[in-house]
């Protein structure tokens, strides 16, 4: 199988939509490279593909070798400054038109996720990433199969699952949790996101989803907490504009001082070059998710091994 | 194998043209590319050959399914059906459902229902504070759970053994509740059926669409989020309706724009760096029904199972939800003072 030189794989999980699941699995990528590991994002969401947008490379296209498809690149690694390598691989990079509707009934999802799992010509790849998309229906239960009986022993480390804070949102990932309970996933850890919104002009921290309910979720079920993610519009603004984030002075995360350009200089260079995981370092939740993902790596390679319960 | 990537997306037609017919009965598990049991190819496909399921496929009853009539002879009392859907997750399909319930609810004479066929997400009962209901069988069939008087919700959360169990089905277990909701559930005569989906464009928009042809829907109501990572997926739900024929009433942008509760400075946390809803709106020459902020108590109502517009009736919010209702009310042929009597106050 296609999977047999990939280290760890890595699942992303969440039972609601829209809490950042994509946003969380490309911050991840992109701390993983940073660390110098060599990773590759898989997007088995079918009919909403988010992370050829996230990563800017839309207009890619999948290149077909003998015995399967080649992955799309976004960095290549550099041994200079300590980056892995990056590569993504998506329904998105296969339509034709980016307004096309991907209407398919379970089946067909079933062997499109069976198909991206076996025929994708990673390498060798220290993480796979797999973005998944809302629920658990047709492509978990797929993902889970196919992995079940093709994966090497010990080769699926997990699932990272992502929660907002409100009730409404934990109230769905519980299901998911319950979801790896009784498909045998390993949990690795919850993550908050959207937890607290910093006005930029008062400095007021305002919990948009309240507060809270994915550390008191991971409680109740006895799984990890990996951290809290606050909405940062500079993080939105990387993605879809490709702008380096930009702090007023005084900007400080986990000590380290994030205050860079002046904000008329920022508006100067909107479409900047330069590669997005360069551009990242500038980003205020670049530091949380170095914390968020060095806990993921001690997981991973067995240095953390008891949850910490309540 | 090599995978050739001219399969990959295929054409969405067929699909929506040839409506489900009843699942036959299954020796055995469908198999890789299975075409489905309850479609027009089913076995005639080339994955069909050797499959122990092709004779049962072929040979059972060509066209549409039996129970449509009996759908539409139930939902016959119903006098508009919406529908409310989005592409993407997490952007307030529910939390809009649950407003727009509630605003028509306040009419007393208007009699609602919610219909929620998010399987494995649900989100409709804990919304409107009734999460831990079960569904009653009658005679006559199954009796919604009534919120107010002239409120009435269905959904898979009250069929649940404990509340956080999964319900991990694949697509044609979920085909078959819907239906059921359809084709048993004793709404009686209502006003409004408000039908919540789940996000993308699968099995559950597929079988609503096909079980609701023949009664008829009045349209669809699109909900979004500001940024372009968001209106991506918004864009391909428009397209699937465009094809399968059902009229888009328009499109709100949900989450738009947030008001500093210290110091009032509105901050656009989901930047609309393409336009938002509204430039999409023109883009695709759709309605564009109006624009809400993003209010934190607009998502404590919804935790705590409360109506939004009695709790906070002056907030900005609740004045752009009103105004969007009045305009969903316009789309589908009612006047506005009948689905919402204006307040002095507005």
């Amino acid at each position: 199988m296609s999977l047999d030189k990939v280290k760890n794989i890595v699942l992303v999980l969440s039972g609601k939509g829209g809490v950042g699941k994509s946003s969380i699995t490309t911050q991840l990528a992109l701390s993983l490279s940073l660390a110098g590991h060599s990773v590759g994002v898989l997007d088995i969401d079918l009919t909403g593909p988010s992370i050829p947008r996230l990563f800017g490379i839309e207009s890619s296209k999948v290149t077909q070798a003998p015995g399967g498809w080649v992955p799309v690149p976004v960095h290549p690694a550099n041994s200079e400054s300590g980056i892995g390598s990056l590569r993504c691989m998506s329904l998105g990079f296969l339509l034709r038109e980016r307004g096309d509707a991907v209407v398919w009934r379970g089946p067909k999802k079933t062997a499109m996720v069976r198909q991206f799992l076996s025929d994708v010509l990673w390498g060798e790849c220290d993480y796979l990433l797999i973005d998944t998309p809302p629920g658990t229906s047709d492509e978990h239960i797929s993902l889970a199969e196919t992995l079940l009986k093709n994966a090497l022993p010990g080769q699926v480390k997990g699932a990272v699952v992502v929660t907002t804070p409100q009730a409404v949102a934990t109230a769905d990932v519980k299901k998911e949790l319950n979801f790896c309970v009784k498909t045998g996933i390993k949990v690795i850890g919850v993550i908050e996101n959207m937890s607290g919104f910093v006005c930029p002009n008062c400095s007021e921290c305002t919990n948009v989803f309240s507060s809270g309910g994915g550390k008191v979720m991971a409680q109740d079920f006895n799984v990890r907490f990996l951290g809290s993610v606050p909405i940062d519009p500079q993080f939105v603004m990387l993605v879809e504009t490709g702008r380096r984030p930009v702090y007023p002075t005084g900007t400080s995360v986990r000590g380290q001082d994030m205050a860079s350009l002046t904000l008329e200089e920022a508006a100067a260079d909107v479409k900047e070059a330069g590669q997005l995981v360069e551009k990242y370092k500038s980003c205020s939740l670049c530091p949380i998710f170095r914390d968020i993902t060095s806990d993921i790596i001690a997981v991973v390679e067995g240095k953390l091994v008891e949850a910490r319960g309540a | 194998m090599a995978p050739s990537l001219e399969e990959a997306p295929e054409s969405i037609q067929d699909v929506i043209e040839n409506p489900l017919k009843a699942t036959p009965k299954l020796v055995a598990p469908e198999p890789e590319h299975c075409p489905g049991p309850e479609s027009e190819q089913a076995g005639k496909a080339d994955s069909c050959a050797g499959c122990p399921n092709q004779a049962i496929c072929a040979s059972a009853p060509k066209g549409p399914d039996p129970d449509i009539p009996a759908i539409t002879a139930r939902l016959s009392g119903i006098q508009h059906k919406i529908l409310i859907l989005s592409g993407k997750g997490g952007v307030g399909k529910s939390t809009f459902t649950s407003l727009l319930a509630h605003a028509f609810a306040t009419n007393p004479d208007s009699t609602v229902g919610i219909m929620d066929t998010d399987i494995c997400g649900p989100s409709i009962p804990k919304m409107m504070g009734v999460e831990n209901e079960t569904i009653h069988v009658s005679g006559g069939g199954w009796s919604p759970v009534w919120v107010l008087e002239n409120l009435g919700v269905m959904s898979v959360q009250f069929m649940l053994p404990n509340r956080d169990d999964a319900v991990i089905w694949r697509g044609p277990k979920k085909n078959g509740l819907i239906k059921q909701f359809l084709k048993d559930v004793e709404w009686g005569e209502l006003d409004f059926l408000l039908v919540d989906t789940p996000p993308g464009t699968s099995d559950e928009h597929l079988s609503v669409n096909s079980f609701l042809k023949e009664s008829g829907v009045d349209g669809a109501v699109v909900v979004t989020t500001p940024q372009e990572v968001a209106l991506l997926d918004v864009r391909k739900e428009i397209d699937f309706c465009r094809k399968a024929g059902i009229r888009v009433l328009g499109l709100v942008e949900n989450m738009s724009g947030f008001v500093c509760p210290k110091c009032t400075h509105e901050s656009q946390i989901f930047q609309a760096t393409t336009g938002g809803a509204k430039a999409l709106a023109k883009e695709m020459d759709i309605p564009f029904l109006g624009a809400v902020p993003l209010d934190p108590r607009i998502g404590m109502s919804c935790d705590y199972g409360e109506s939004f517009f009695d709790a906070w009736p002056d907030s900005p919010a609740c004045t752009a939800l009103k105004n969007v209702v009045r305009k969903v009310g316009e789309e589908i042929g009612l006047k506005p003072e009948s689905v919402l009597p204006e307040s002095p106050k507005d």
